[in-house]
């Protein structure tokens, strides 16, 4: 039973009881961790809004002997005011949360995932880029060490990419060069920005306007993220902003 | 591991699904409750059984009812241009007990919430539309919570209300972010009603 503090984003909440939340917690240190914040749906609590779902906060929590610790003490570290006041980026945020939710594993220390969590929240503040998200989910599944194989077919192990485009086979993993078949048209573009991602371009896939090609890619992304965590992603689906 | 009898577990998970009751309140629910005595229980189920048979939802405004339309929509003293739009029925009697307020209201019955995958269809925000579009509606309160989800349902419908015309304002000032509506106290909710400002189209 002890006393700690930590760097953390709230990754959801939950009403319990008459006035308490239970909330959902990235710690940088800790990893995910579960906690009750007392009285935090009481108007003038001092928790309220700093405990909202992608708050960046500095906590001070109590671990007792159960599964839950107890919030003693948050502190807002920096508030994203544009996101909390802009529909796509509270949808932008949302998906990144549930993701990161699902893919987290409970007081498992995580500081990369922790660290791109924080980056990808201050994108969406500062400039909320079409592909915010599905950059984001490719970033987490090579994380997760599981991101879709984009050079080489997956079906022969030639360089996918002669020329002629490639089928996307996510299911297999990866792509499927056109002599093996089987899949789904992705576009040059979309290969090459989706590459790009995982490489060492983020910035300027981060910077293409909405389109086809983002379109693409998003969906790309999601179908892989989805087949990771073998659940839809509710977030994606609550409005047409993702 | 020991199992109750079903009746007692079937209680048990019964009260588990309750909002706000995890499984060790519903335990310890269900246990005082087979544990009073048989006068106290029955009158609990009654109670129960009463309010669902007499209480359903006005078809108007979706607040809780006894008849087919509740008593402030069939009132003929409430402004008929002026809507509250709250998210549960315990908001409209937050805002009632302020005094404030003098013309009618509209319930969600929820709000937008990404993460638990609630959308505009979710809630009865088609049945709002339609009111605007056929009442002598001018003013539409937007007085969702102060917290994320209510913030992104008010940015939802600003959006969807903005037609010439209908004057669409927020309560904000005055109510400190983070809470539930049903935990301000009259003066300051008061307050956050006259202070309401116009919201821009999200
Ligand atoms: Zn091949
Ligand atoms: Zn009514």
């Amino acid at each position: 039973m002890s006393l700690y503090r930590d760097e953390a984003v709230v990754l959801r909440t939950w009403k319990l009881g008459e006035a308490d939340r239970i909330v959902v917690l990235l710690c940088r240190g800790a990893g995910k961790v579960r906690a009750v914040a007392k009285g935090a749906r009481k108007t003038g609590s001092r928790f309220g809004a700093r405990l909202e779902p992608g708050a960046h906060v500095q906590v001070q929590l109590y671990k007792g002997r159960g599964e839950l610790d107890t919030v003693t003490q948050v502190e807002h570290v920096e508030s994203f005011k544009v996101t909390r006041t802009d529909l796509s980026r509270m949808s932008h945020t949302a998906s990144l949360l549930e993701a990161v939710d699902q893919v987290a594993q409970d007081r498992e220390p995580q500081p990369r995932l922790f660290s791109m969590l924080v980056g990808a929240l201050r994108v969406i503040e500062e400039s909320d880029p079409p592909l915010i998200t599905g950059a984001f989910y490719l970033k987490l599944l090579a994380l997760e060490g599981v991101a879709p194989e984009l050079d080489v077919c997956v079906g022969c192990g030639e360089p996918a990419d002669t020329g002629e485009g490639v089928l996307l086979a996510l299911e297999a993993g990866g792509v499927h060069c056109r002599s093996c078949g089987g899949g789904r048209r992705l576009s040059a573009e979309a290969l090459a920005v989706s590459r790009a991602v995982l490489g060492g371009g983020l910035t300027a896939a981060l910077e293409l306007p909405q389109g086809p090609v983002t379109a693409e890619v998003h969906s790309l992304a999601t179908t892989a993220m989805e087949a990771h965590l073998e659940r839809r992603i509710r977030s994606l689906r609550v409005l047409d902003e993702t | 591991m020991a199992t109750y009898a079903a009746p007692v577990q079937d209680l048990i998970d019964a009260l588990g699904r309750l909002p706000g009751v995890g499984p060790k309140s519903a335990q310890r629910i269900a246990f005082y409750l087979l544990k009073v005595d048989d006068e106290e229980a029955t009158k609990l189920a009654r109670a129960i059984t009463e309010a669902k048979a007499r209480i359903g939802f006005c078809t108007v405004c979706f607040n809780l009812s006894e008849g087919e339309v509740c008593t402030i929509c069939s009132d003929p003293e409430r402004d008929q241009s002026v809507l509250c739009v709250v998210e549960e029925p315990r908001d409209v009697v937050a805002v009632e007990r302020t005094r404030e307020f003098k013309g009618r209201y509209h319930v969600l019955q929820g709000a937008i919430d990404h993460l638990q995958g609630v959308g505009p269809d979710q809630l009865r925000i088609k049945e709002l539309l339609a009111r605007v579009g056929a009442e002598q509606i001018t003013e539409v309160i937007i007085c969702t919570n102060p917290n994320l989800e209510g913030e992104a349902t008010s940015l939802y419908l600003s959006r969807v209300l903005a037609v010439p015309g209908l004057s669409v304002t927020r309560i904000a000032s005055g109510l400190p972010v983070g809470g539930d509506l049903e935990y301000a106290d009259e003066l300051t909710l008061g307050r956050a009603l006259e202070g309401r400002r116009v919201v821009e189209n999200g």
